[in-house]
């Protein structure tokens, strides 16, 4: 094989440490004002193609190409994802129509254009996105690629220039290692790696680094939707425990319940 | 970086006001570390062990006009306090464990002899029992979450610990003027996460927020990571309820930004570490939380280049800049020693800066950053660095600024000194005082050397700094080459030998070095006015 080429997929989602919050009409999470950033799965997805660029492994690293679908401030996901080590970024342009955007076959059928237009022969994903927690997209496009796939890898390993790659996931009980050829599908787990800082010079050069806007017209994909989110709402509230002053509000509390 | 956190939510709840240190190094002390210490001070992580303030400082003297805590005093307060958990006896009954916590520090350098804790629940039960204490010359200790970095909070002798963790309700909350009021036992995370929800800000921020009380705040008038933005609580403190040992409650809480009538007496409160009364609440300015904060770690070169640094983030961020934390090499090598963590940057740099700009609008601030950031790397100033990209690496980023203090008490004591000097000789007191000890023979990377490192960090945009001596174990030896030494340093660069820490039994002694005759003197007789028999917290201060 002449050399990797690497399609990483990415999300921008609301930041992993930030608590969503549902909006008034329960149509769907407040997005407006909430701090977002990459999905934190693709995040390894992202680092563990530049790893395989530094590894210096059987096959070259040739082209790492992040790719982003949605509203206008996706290319701020792309600009972490270059500055840590991808080469150059699609921005596809989706409007924001506050549906939680298009879904995973959408997705996976764009990509299917991308991987053919792009001559890719390695594509991570991460397993899922935080915000739909849907984790189909890397299944979806491996079936209409009709390509190999492996899932939820916690190692990946390429052992020889004809493209034969190892991965190793954990699976109930223990860890399970996988055998395929490329052109392949890998989507990435927590344990794979653990994703470095962007740092100033990188983030820099990110800025020169080529960002091409295309729309889902471009691969002839329609934003179409299978599904209708008829309402979205809160778990029910926890009822908290209370607080008792002293050893007798303790007894008076538990006789009040009948507990005593 | 999460055990930390269900620790702290864990003693809140069990309203333990502080030794989650102490549990921590018990927890948490890798193979690693256990071996570092010898066969004794591995038995030094028993609270008993540590040594009495009264024997560490053998020219203090029990004021023999302190009168002795009898069983009689004890019913008395029971009966005035009502409730059991109010009162922790220790004089009638056997309650050593229940009482250490509150006769002990953090840092397992302080450690008094009282045998009573009382928890009144607001500032009347407070007054009642100052008056008691003050008619029978009982001396107190007014603690709050008791993370004094200077021994303020615990008592030497026997004063009776009067704890404010009981009195912790919010009273209340006005959005328009941003003005809080809340009781001095509320934790200073606990009123921050409650104007969160109300999308306003806690004007001070510090290491010990999980822990510490707001009116201990107040009362050594903390200082912290963000006073650089929003300035000190002598300015953000609107007003105060404060009880004088007399049993007088003050009602200064005034919500009013501007009250030009008469003297301000709320400020004597503000700094004075419980020496004049017990503060007993708080109304406090609020400014509304930032939308976008951002956070960046720089490696730099030299102290000259931070110094460039700084003067490029005050001129370019301005508004915008909301912390400038300097670090040097060696107080981040220790960080990884006791923490593990893989450092953010790829080399290894002898000075680190955290820049941290916070914001109404992303874009607006990301803009500004990214054309200071070009402009500090371009010109060679900033040598590498990073920009966090998510929450998860901002907390992760100032973890290596907050997590010093921590990771040192893990390593073993520390002799901590925070003084205030000129700018441009912060960093030179570091290094003279590493080449004092060096000389001496004192500093070394095996056990048979007394100091395990020197290292120096800070607020550099408050030109404050942390000078902290990590040693295997205190020695009088290490103390002797370092004090005087370290303030005749500071009095000869006019700084201050006590920038945010407060006096306490610490530097009580050396007040003179920052404050002249005639300031002392004036001092004292403000205390004397309020406090004529000297009950509140004696021993301290001045």
């Amino acid at each position: 094989m002449s050399g990797l080429r690497i399609l990483v997929p990415v999300k921008r989602v609301i930041d992993y440490a930030i608590k969503p919050r549902i909006n008034k009409a329960q149509t769907g999470v407040e997005t407006a004002g909430v701090k977002h950033s990459l999905n934190p799965f693709d995040e390894l997805s992202i680092e563990e193609a530049v790893r395989l660029r530094e590894r210096k492994g059987p096959i070259k690293v040739e082209d790492i190409l992040a790719l982003s679908a949605g509203g206008p401030k996706c290319p701020d996901v792309l600009r972490t994802a270059m500055a840590m080590g991808a080469d150059r970024a699609f921005h596809i342009d989706v409007p924001e129509k506050g549906d939680g955007g298009p879904e995973p076959l959408t997705i996976a059928k764009m990509l299917q254009a991308v991987v053919k237009e792009q001559n890719v022969n390695l594509v991570l994903l991460g397993k899922q996105a935080i915000d739909g927690d849907q984790g189909q997209t890397g299944q979806m496009l491996a079936g209409l690629l009709g390509w190999p796939q492996a899932t939820q890898a916690s190692k990946v390993d390429i052992k020889d220039e004809a493209g034969t790659v190892e991965i190793t996931h954990e699976v109930d009980g223990g860890v399970e290692t996988l055998r395929a050829k490329l052109p392949m599908v890998i989507t990435t787990d927590l344990r794979l790696n653990e994703p470095r800082y962007a740092s100033l010079p990188n983030i820099m050069k990110a800025k020169k680094k080529p960002l091409e806007k295309k729309t889902l017209a471009d691969f002839g994909v329609e934003d179409t939707r299978r599904l209708k989110t008829l309402k979205v709402t809160e778990p029910a509230p926890r009822k908290g425990g209370g607080k008792v002053e002293d050893v007798d509000g303790l007894v008076a509390k538990l006789k009040e319940l009948g507990a005593l | 970086m999460s055990g930390t956190r269900n620790i702290t939510a864990a003693l809140r709840r069990a309203r333990v006001p502080r030794p989650r240190f102490a549990i921590r190094t018990v927890q948490s002390i890798t193979p690693l570390t256990t071996r570092t210490f010898s066969a004794s001070s591995t038995r030094n992580s028993d609270s008993r062990q540590i040594k009495f303030t009264s024997d560490a400082y053998p020219n203090l003297k029990r004021n023999p006009n302190f009168a002795e805590i009898s069983a009689e005093d004890v019913t008395h307060f029971k009966e005035l306090l009502g409730s059991q958990s109010a009162v922790i006896d220790g004089v009638t009954t056997d309650a050593t464990d229940d009482i250490e916590p509150f006769n002990s520090d953090w840092m397992r350098k302080y450690r008094g002899h009282t045998r009573l804790v009382l928890k009144p629940q607001n500032a009347q039960e407070v007054s009642k029992v100052l008056k008691y204490c003050n008619e029978r010359k009982l001396a107190v200790v007014p603690q709050g979450g008791n993370t004094g970095l200077v021994g303020g909070s615990v008592p030497v002798f026997d004063e009776i610990v009067i704890n404010t963790s009981r009195m912790n309700q919010i009273r209340s909350f006005d959005a328009a003027s941003g003005v809080l009021v809340a009781d001095a036992g509320v934790i200073l995370e606990t009123a921050d996460q409650y104007l969160a929800e109300r999308e306003h800000l806690f004007p001070l921020d510090l290491g010990a927020k999980g822990s510490c009380h707001i009116g201990g705040n107040v009362s050594t008038n903390a200082g912290g990571l963000r006073l650089l933005r929003y300035g000190s609580l002598h300015g953000s403190v609107l007003g105060l309820e404060a009880v004088l040992p007399d049993g007088t409650i003050v009602d200064a809480l005034s919500t009013l930004r501007k009250n030009n009538t008469g003297y301000d007496l709320k400020q004597l409160f503000i700094g004075s570490e419980g020496t004049i009364g017990l503060v007993t609440a708080v109304s406090i300015q609020c400014p509304p939380r930032p939308k976008a904060v951002n956070v960046a770690y720089f490696g730099l070169e030299s102290f000259e280049q931070v110094q460039q640094a700084y003067l490029a983030a005050k001129g370019q961020l301005s508004e915008i800049l909301s912390a400038f934390e300097l670090m040097d090499g060696r107080s981040q090598k220790l960080v990884i020693e006791s923490t593990g963590n893989k450092h953010p940057l790829e080399g290894e740099y002898p000075f680190y800066c955290l820049v941290e700009t916070s914001g109404s609008n992303a874009e607006h601030d990301m803009a500004k950053l990214e054309s200071f950031l070009e402009s500090v790397m371009g010109d060679g100033i900033v040598a590498d660095g990073v920009l966090a990209q998510d929450e998860t690496q901002f907390q992760a980023l100032w973890r290596w600024r907050e997590g010093i203090t921590e990771s040192l008490s893990h390593l073993g004591g520390t002799y901590k000194y925070d003084v205030s000097i000129p700018l441009a000789d912060l960093y030179l007191l570091v290094e003279d005082c590493k080449a004092r000890l060096t000389e001496k023979g004192l500093v070394g990377d095996d056990d048979s050397f007394p100091v395990r490192a020197v290292v120096g960090y800070g607020h550099m945009g408050d030109s404050n700094l942390h000078l902290n001596v990590a040693v295997r174990q205190y020695s009088k030896e290490v103390e002797k080459a370092i004090e005087p030494w370290v303030y005749e340093w500071i009095q000869k660069r006019q700084g201050s030998i006590s920038a945010e820490h407060g006096l306490g039994v610490a530097k009580r002694e050396f007040i003179g070095y920052s404050q002249n005759e005639t300031m002392v003197k004036l001092m004292k007789q403000l205390k004397n006015l309020y406090d004529p028999n000297g009950i509140m917290n004696p021993y301290k201060y001045i």
